[in-house]
């Protein structure tokens, strides 16, 4: 009943944005969320939804798929360009009736900003779709390399986030099994009042905590046993590599930017 | 697939890993409903895309002890967890208690245990006490997934032969989940055979022994004593007969055929 929750969202191909370098992959992201701002007018956001649509193409993720991970904020979406349309005095009033007046800079307000939003999830998405979750770990732990300097523990925090990720199975699978145990004890995970099914987790969360106490303490042994001393001086198995498509897709990015600053108004 | 376990049969359900046991047995008290066809049990009837079913009573009718029954402890007393089962399916508290003494007794703990937390127990201990908090919910059926996985040796045995025993006293229907033909071989009136999710070969033991071919086709094999009975009849060229293949009358038709040898 579990095994339908997938977390991280990865979606396997083989297209030039999957064979890209996961550093210039988050680079690129973050560049783009501050990008999208500086759009304010169609050209611009016309220049950005290109550019969008491209990168999705070349990704060949099925839009199915990209529609099923937007479908949650599409009301968020929906919600801010209503906001704008109703509350946004600017312009020519295209509409009224009795205290309801709806004018032209509303309309073209509330329609930039849910492209804004929708274009800003499209692109983060779109890097977790193409990028396993090892990946953007291994890529954020190098670009976060410099910070070590601050005595700031960037290989830990990386090596927690790739325990945790490959855990999230083990643990979806542990509590399904568990939940049948108790269940075939009589317990009732899913009827009763809430007071009743809050305590009814109870018999699910008590063997979930023992067995994940026990799992870490089996997992840091194992690692210590074989050696394991944090990340100095640690090779990988996997070494990242910078291709020319890598500087290719960051290079286009600044002549979206320029263009950016060119054209808006 | 299509199987009938007659009432107060000890059944053994073998396949290789993947091959459908667990998820038979999963069906047997409604964790998993059928997606076509149907269960019978006793009086409740499960089907393909039937209504909504109050399933307590089918439940607890049928306890499953699953495979390292030890990890879904979670009381602070053994004796509460023992009666987690029971309290569930409306016993009274007092004969709740009256039940977790009766049961600890069963699986072979001192009373003591009862007061102990489940958590500062032995392995083989947790084991005991899951299995207890199963029996307190007196089934019928008891369907049995691998219960001596990770036990040592003579741990196997004995828990293998308290389950024997129940399975006799109580007039218990079993259903056993193995991989080891040895315990098949040892404690089963049936052998079911399952491969690929369907129903193999099903019979006496003596029976599936004959069917050696069949079930190296599954990934298994007859248990050591046939095994050992095959060649013997090879090489000797006797004719000494597969259904004794307990260790006991194995060595008993093995001296008989001696006997005969030496006369």
């Amino acid at each position: 009943m579990l095994q339908n929750v997938i977390i991280g969202q990865y979606y396997p191909a083989s297209s030039p944005l999957h064979r890209m370098d996961s550093r210039s992959k988050l680079i690129a992201a973050f560049f783009y969320l501050f990008i999208v701002f500086l759009a304010n007018n169609w050209i611009t956001y016309g220049l950005l939804i290109a550019f969008t649509a491209v990168t999705i193409s070349a990704s060949k993720v099925p839009l199915r798929f990209l529609y099923k991970g937007l479908k949650p904020i599409l009301i968020l979406v929906v919600f801010t360009m209503l906001l704008h349309i109703f509350l946004t005095k600017e312009g020519d009033v295209l509409y009224k009736a009795g205290w309801l007046e709806i004018y032209e800079g509303g309309v073209i307000q509330g329609i930039f900003i849910a492209m804004r939003l929708l274009l800003l999830v499209l692109m983060t998405s779109l890097l977790t779709l193409t990028t396993t979750p090892i990946d953007i770990t291994d890529g954020l732990e190098h670009l976060l390399g410099p910070l070590k300097k601050w005595k700031l523990p960037v290989h830990e925090f990386a090596l927690m986030m790739s325990i945790s990720l490959r855990f999230i199975p083990t643990l979806l699978q542990e509590t399904e099994k568990i939940m049948k145990a108790q269940m075939a004890r009589g317990a009732d995970f899913t009827s009763g009042p809430i007071k009743e099914r809050a305590k009814a987790f109870v018999p699910l969360l008590v063997p979930l905590f023992v067995s994940s106490f026990k799992r870490a303490e089996e997992l840091a042994l194992a690692m210590e046993a074989r050696g394991y001393r944090g990340g100095e001086g640690r090779t990988r198995l996997r070494a990242l590599e910078w291709h020319n498509r890598d500087t290719f897709a960051l290079v286009l990015l600044i002549l979206l930017t320029i263009s950016l600053f060119l054209l808006r108004s | 697939m299509n199987l009938d376990i007659p009432d107060e049969t000890f059944l053994a359900l073998i396949g290789h890993t993947g091959s459908g046991k667990s998820t038979l047995i999963q069906h047997l008290n409604g964790l998993l409903k059928p997606s076509a066809g149907s269960i019978k049990m006793g009086e409740t009837l499960l089907e393909a895309g039937g209504k909504k079913q109050d399933l307590k009573p089918l439940r607890k009718k049928a306890g499953i002890v699953f495979q390292y029954p030890e990890h879904q402890l979670f009381e602070e007393t053994v004796e509460k967890d023992i009666m987690f089962g029971p309290r569930n399916f409306g016993m009274a508290e007092e004969e709740a208690k009256n039940t977790a003494s009766r049961v600890i007794e069963m699986v072979g703990l001192p009373q003591t245990v009862l007061s102990k937390s489940p958590f500062d127990l032995s392995g083989g201990q947790m084991r005991r006490v899951a299995i207890a908090g199963v029996l307190a919910m007196n089934p019928e059926v008891l369907i049995l997934d691998e219960p001596t996985a990770g036990l040592d040796p003579a741990g196997r045995v004995e828990i293998m032969d308290l389950f024997y025993d129940l399975h006799q006293k109580n007039k218990l229907t079993t259903v056993l989940v193995t991989h080891s033909m040895e315990d098949a071989s040892k404690y089963a009136d049936e052998i079911a055979v399952m491969h690929k999710g369907e129903l193999y070969l099903h019979g006496k033991p003596s029976e599936i022994f004959n069917e050696r071919k069949a079930l190296q086709e599954a990934g298994l094999d007859v248990p050591e004593t046939v095994q050992f009975l095959l060649k013997w009849n090879e090489k000797s060229g006797q004719n000494l007969s597969l259904s004794d293949f307990t260790i006991e009358e194995l060595a008993k038709s093995l001296g008989q055929a001696l006997k005969k040898r030496g006369s």
